[in-house]
């Protein structure tokens, strides 16, 4: 008995508690960019050439500059003090690759909803996805240069979404920025959690 | 990507196909390894480790302690499905053991709390 526990001591330290948050919405919106902002890794991610890939299948009317897409998956990493580590990984924005979301939101704690306020009907299928499966998230409208600036509230609307799913504009580049989508992610998530627990 | 670009080191992609490094095979022979499991080393290198490729080894190498296929493919340079079926294999020689990260973890209100605390400190 005591001696256990002096084998215990002095053996490995315990494995760290991994979990994961999902970045969704669709192609070209930033959230390569989103993850790359505040990842400790560098990105996991498969590019492929638009130009032979994306033929008659992405929508790029409002994204000329972007000239390849992200077939396979962002992936960033985020280790706490507390030994607790947060990956991030971006949904691929095609529904050709919808496959990989129900692996990837096994588990999850919750997921962003990037937006993009000039093609804000791009992330109808994240939110249908996401409603579907009770998985709690919230929506950042990403900021670029040059798009109309629109209310939190007429995006709701625009968007149909439920009272109590936190709405928030963001830049994507900005750590700082990323970082407060991240709260309001968990943050969401927990308050969720809890509503569920008292019922 | 222009016509008259050219392609050097890492940008030309790796010299081997990466689906050579598995003999063709596209899935692990036993169970799917998830994203963010955790595979270890089981600390034995010897008799079990022979006949292993090089990015069996480059792998095993990576796996003293805990750490996840997605970074296994970050860290060796690997496609997640090269990752799968590698350490699929190592985990049949008993090299590795795979220990799954909680499912559901949603419904852990103290890793909630954890992930919020660390990233307002952050």
């Amino acid at each position: 008995m005591v001696s256990g526990h002096y084998e215990r001591a002095a053996g490995p330290p315990p494995p760290p508690v991994v979990t994961k948050l999902l970045i969704a919405g669709g192609f070209g919106v930033g959230k390569t960019t989103l993850v790359g902002s505040i990842s400790e890794v560098r990105p996991l991610r498969t590019e492929e050439d638009l130009s032979e890939l994306g033929v008659g299948v992405d929508d790029t009317t409002s994204v000329e500059l972007k000239r390849t897409t992200t077939v396979a998956m962002d992936f960033g990493r985020i280790t706490f003090p507390s030994g607790v580590v947060l990956y991030l990984f971006g949904t691929p924005g095609q529904e050709r690759f919808w496959f990989m979301w129900d692996e990837l939101a096994f588990g999850a704690l919750g997921a962003v909803v990037l937006a993009d306020t000039r093609r804000l009907p791009d992330c109808f299928s994240s939110i249908d996805y996401f409603e579907r499966r009770d998985t709690p998230f919230v929506v950042a409208a990403n900021h670029f240069d040059g798009s109309p600036v629109y209310d939190l509230a007429d995006i709701r609307d625009a968007l149909d979404l439920d009272s109590d799913v936190p709405v928030l504009l963001c830049d994507a580049r900005r750590c700082e920025s990323v970082k407060e989508v991240l709260i309001a992610s968990v943050a969401h998530a927990l308050t969720r959690h809890q509503a569920a627990a008292r019922r | 990507m222009t016509g008259d670009e050219q392609w050097l080191d890492r940008e030309a992609g790796p010299v081997v196909r990466p689906y050579a490094v598995t003999r063709g095979r596209t899935r692990p022979r036993g169970v799917t390894v998830g994203l963010i499991d955790l595979v270890v080393s089981a600390g034995r290198h010897s008799a079990e480790a022979r006949g292993l490729g090089p990015e069996h080894r480059r792998l095993l190498g990576l796996c003293g302690s805990p750490i996840t296929p997605a970074d296994l493919a970050s860290e060796a340079d690997l496609p997640l499905g090269v990752v799968r079926v590698l350490v699929g294999d190592l985990q049949e020689r008993g090299l590795v053991t795979v220990a799954a990260s909680a499912g559901g973890s949603s419904q852990d209100e103290k890793v909630l709390r954890s992930v919020l605390d660390g990233l307002r400190t952050l």
